[in-house]
């Protein structure tokens, strides 16, 4: 288990540093100048040329680079262009409304997938097996922002019982919730179908194995042999889907931010970009791609938990 | 799966309803929705419009301002003397000022602000406002005397824009996330990426206004704008960002919509440094290929004003030029074949904006019924702030110039579109010795003529400012004389 963790460590760190290499140059080649954009059109030269020097922006490529890795070593990310505050804090900021939606969205994906997905796999064929499919099939072709929209127009503008957006902060950590709930409702639902679909495939695959009927050889009924041998092992591709939501809702929830206009990361480097930030860009992308990687880290781990064959497998 | 979504749903409901609160009966407070955040709250550092948008009038003020509809009013100057001459302007200001931090606002407030904005190492992005300030010098506490290289007769017009507000020497670097102004609203809070608030500033040397708090809230997407004007979250966008659903919510009896104008002068401008468009012959081809209200109807819902020059028509000294540049593509043809040009394509670069990337595709479906193609190239702003603004690399592009009395730009030698005639010169030099309105009119209308006789770009329509708000609330500008939200004047009438 030590080695796998080594070896997993360290093709993490070896990621990490390649993507900012790759984030610092695509950025770099990207026309646009963020002191014109912060100036406009009636600027003057000397005010351009005096901005330039005021954010840095003359020094060579390789020093700007360097620069930038050994302050996110230390966690100081620069000062952001046009916001003129520490990057740092725009993003921890943005996190405190990306992070909880992401893991409120997942929640309720879970809880939704993972019985709806058991129950039509052990009604195999059956009517609550064909009417689950049909809606999570449903749920897959929605797209999200649209769903996101009826949610507005139905529970904001119709009943009420919400706000049509915005955040207030988590002062108040009631309406906080309650403001993220529409967003985490419409992000979760295509989630939710896909991860239901999943959970049902995987779950018939070991209801078909050896082990499992063996089980049922020995006189557990039906249900305890999927409860007790079956489910545990489908857990796996359920695992691998889920790793790969969180990081989806995490890094692109920005649609549905737009929808619902929450100050979150998505946003940030949405607007970022246009103004061309690009010192909070390649932030923003930086953590979004250390979160990925972190996460599927975690899955990797999460494997080796839920299936101990894969611990003496490791590379 | 439905079944627990409904059930999550109904636990969420019935934890807001018991979250939700009774309504308020009297307010004091307005929600305005704004689509862009500012980058940051000094409006002496940065173009960004979102800027002015929240504290022009509100938390800042200058020696001058802007009325409702663009009339040059006195602010922080309560009169002033302008000499014969026209060099020295001796502006007497209030007494009794102070900036919201408690510190007294005094001539010195006054000499700092004017020479911070032209210093040398200035980041002010209007920096031409200043251009013409010799010396500035404090003769008392309330007497700020201005003396000029040059006579300017629109110093007192650039003394009110939003990049020339006073400031205070110890809070002028922190304003871009404390603002610290003179204004009857000062600032309270900003959550970055929702909103900004102010509040009423019990302090003010001024009237008082009637609002407690108004928070602007960024919206950018058209169709949350319009939801949050139906859940009734927002209470009024000045500058609405979905014109096509305008007249559902204007029917709404709850909501009216406000049409007023802008001082954005919307363009489709040409390189005239370019071959073949530095032959005026095609560039009026062009100018009468292209049907202005076609572009109206269809880019921006019929909300605009054709325009034949470059010049609000608003305006007192406007000259109605549009029959110089009537839709007539049979003339067009003509041009083009005495001008021996064939086959022309041209690029048409379009930055984000609807009047833009709609109107584009409208003027190159124009300019191919008389046989000019284009190539639509779709460009960001910081790109086309790059590309075609700075380093004129284009042959079409279409833009709203939305600086007030903007005219000048055409006198610029470096500017975009490449003009800067001898002829406008000529003009434009006369009119900075003139002070007298009359002439000062009369020599505008001549610097609209030339533009408009020498077709330097095709000047399509103003730009309307297409707002809505909750038919309660007063007071709010209807024309965007400068692009701000004054709230100094809004009330809620029940």
């Amino acid at each position: 288990m030590t080695r796998f963790l080594l070896c997993r460590t360290i093709s993490l760190l070896a990621s990490l540093l390649v993507a900012s290499l790759v984030i610092f140059l695509v950025l770099e080649v990207l026309p646009g100048d963020p002191a014109r954009f912060m100036l406009g059109l009636n600027t003057s030269p000397e005010a351009l040329a005096a901005l330039r020097e005021q954010l840095g922006l003359t020094a060579p490529l390789p020093a700007r680079y360097l620069g930038w890795l050994a302050g996110m070593a230390v966690g100081d990310f620069g000062i952001s262009y046009t916001y003129r505050v520490p990057v740092a804090d725009l993003i921890v900021e943005r996190l405190w409304v990306s992070l909880p939606l992401a893991l409120y969205a997942l929640t309720l994906s879970t809880l939704i997938a993972i019985p709806v997905g058991v129950l039509a796999a052990a009604n195999r064929n059956g009517l609550i097996d064909f009417s689950a499919m049909g809606l999570t099939q449903i749920g897959i072709a929605l797209p999200n922002f649209w769903f996101a929209m009826l949610l507005v127009l139905a529970f904001a503008v119709n009943l009420r019982w919400f706000s049509s957006g915005g955040f207030p902060g988590w002062q108040d950590p009631g309406a906080a919730v309650r403001a993220l709930t529409l967003p985490a409702i419409a992000l979760a639902l295509p989630q939710a179908s896909i991860l239901a679909r999943v959970m049902r495939s995987s779950l018939i695959d070991t209801l078909d194995e050896d082990y499992v009927r063996t089980a049922r050889a020995k006189g557990l009924t039906r249900g305890q042999a999927l409860w007790r041998h079956a489910l545990r092992n489908a857990l796996i591709p359920v695992v691998t889907i889920m790793g790969l939501q969180f990081s989806f809702l995490l890094a692109g929830a920005i649609i549905i931010e737009n929808v619902f206009y929450l100050p979150g990361l998505g946003r940030l480097a949405f607007q970022a970009i246009s103004a061309r930030d690009l010192i909070v860009v390649r932030s923003v992308v930086m953590i979004l791609v250390f979160a990925v990687i972190t996460i599927t880290f975690l899955v990797d781990i999460a494997y080796a938990l839920i299936d101990p064959r894969l611990r003496r497998r490791a590379p | 799966m439905s079944f627990g979504a409904k059930a999550s749903l109904a636990i969420s409901t019935a934890l807001i309803l018991a979250l939700s609160g009774p309504a308020l009966a009297q307010r004091t407070d307005v929600v305005v929705g704004l689509v862009l955040e500012p980058p940051h709250l000094d409006p002496t550092s940065n173009a960004a419009a979102a800027i002015d948008e929240v504290v022009y009038a509100n938390v800042f003020e200058g020696l001058t301002r802007f009325g409702p509809n663009g009339d040059i009013l006195p602010a922080l100057a309560e009169s002033w003397d302008v000499a014969e001459d026209g060099l020295t302007y001796r502006f007497m200001l209030h007494d009794g000022v102070t900036f919201h931090d408690g510190s007294a606002m005094t001539a010195d407030d006054v000499v700092f602000s004017l020479d911070r904005a032209r210093a040398d190492d200035s980041v002010n992005a209007q920096k031409f406002l200043f251009a013409d300030i010799a010396e500035v010098t404090a003769e008392d506490d309330t007497t700020v005397v201005v003396t000029l290289d040059q006579p300017n007769g629109n110093f007192l017009f650039n003394m009110a824009w939003g990049d020339a507000v006073i400031v205070a020497p110890e809070s002028a670097e922190t304003n871009t996330t404390d603002p610290v102004g003179t204004g009857p609203f000062r600032f309270a809070d900003w959550r970055q990426g929702d909103s900004v608030t102010i509040e009423r500033n019990p302090d003010y040397w001024g009237e008082p206004v009637q609002l407690e708090r108004a928070t602007f809230r960024f919206i950018a997407d058209p169709t949350a704008a319009f939801a949050a004007m139906m859940a009734e979250d927002v209470d009024t966008f000045p500058v609405y960002p979905a014109p096509e659903t305008l007249s559902i919510l204007d029917a709404d009896p709850r909501f009216e919509a406000i049409v007023g104008t802008t001082e954005g002068e919307t363009i489709l401008a040409m390189n005239n440094r370019r071959e073949p468009l530095d032959d005026v012959r095609v560039r009026e081809a062009i100018v009468h290929a292209i049907d202005r209200q076609e572009i109206i109807d269809g880019a921006m819902f019929g909300y605009g004003t054709p325009i034949g020059t470059h010049f609000a028509p608003h305006h007192p000294a406007y000259v109605d030029l549009l029959d110089l540049s009537a839709h007539d593509p049979q003339r067009s043809r003509e041009l083009l074949a005495e001008a021996g040009v064939e086959g022309l394509t041209l690029s048409l670069a379009l930055p984000p904006p609807v009047y833009a990337r709609r109107g584009g595709e409208i003027i190159a479906a124009q300019l191919r019924a008389v046989g000019i193609e284009t190539e639509i190239v779709n460009v960001e702003w910081a790109q086309w702030l790059e590309q075609v603004f700075g380093n004129g690399d284009f042959d079409l592009t279409v833009i709203s110039h939305t600086e007030p009395l903007d005219i000048e730009i055409y006198g610029r030698d470096d500017y975009y579109f490449g003009y800067a005639a001898p002829s406008f010169l000529a003009i434009w030099d006369e009119l900075n010795e003139t002070l007298d309105p009359d002439a000062r009119n009369a020599l505008l209308g001549d610097l609209q003529r030339d533009i408009a006789e020498n077709y330097v770009n095709v000047y399509l329509f103003q730009l309307a400012k297409a707002g809505v708000q909750n038919v309660d609330l007063e007071g709010m500008w209807v024309n965007a004389p400068t692009q701000a939200t004054d709230l100094t004047g809004a009330y809620w009438a029940r």
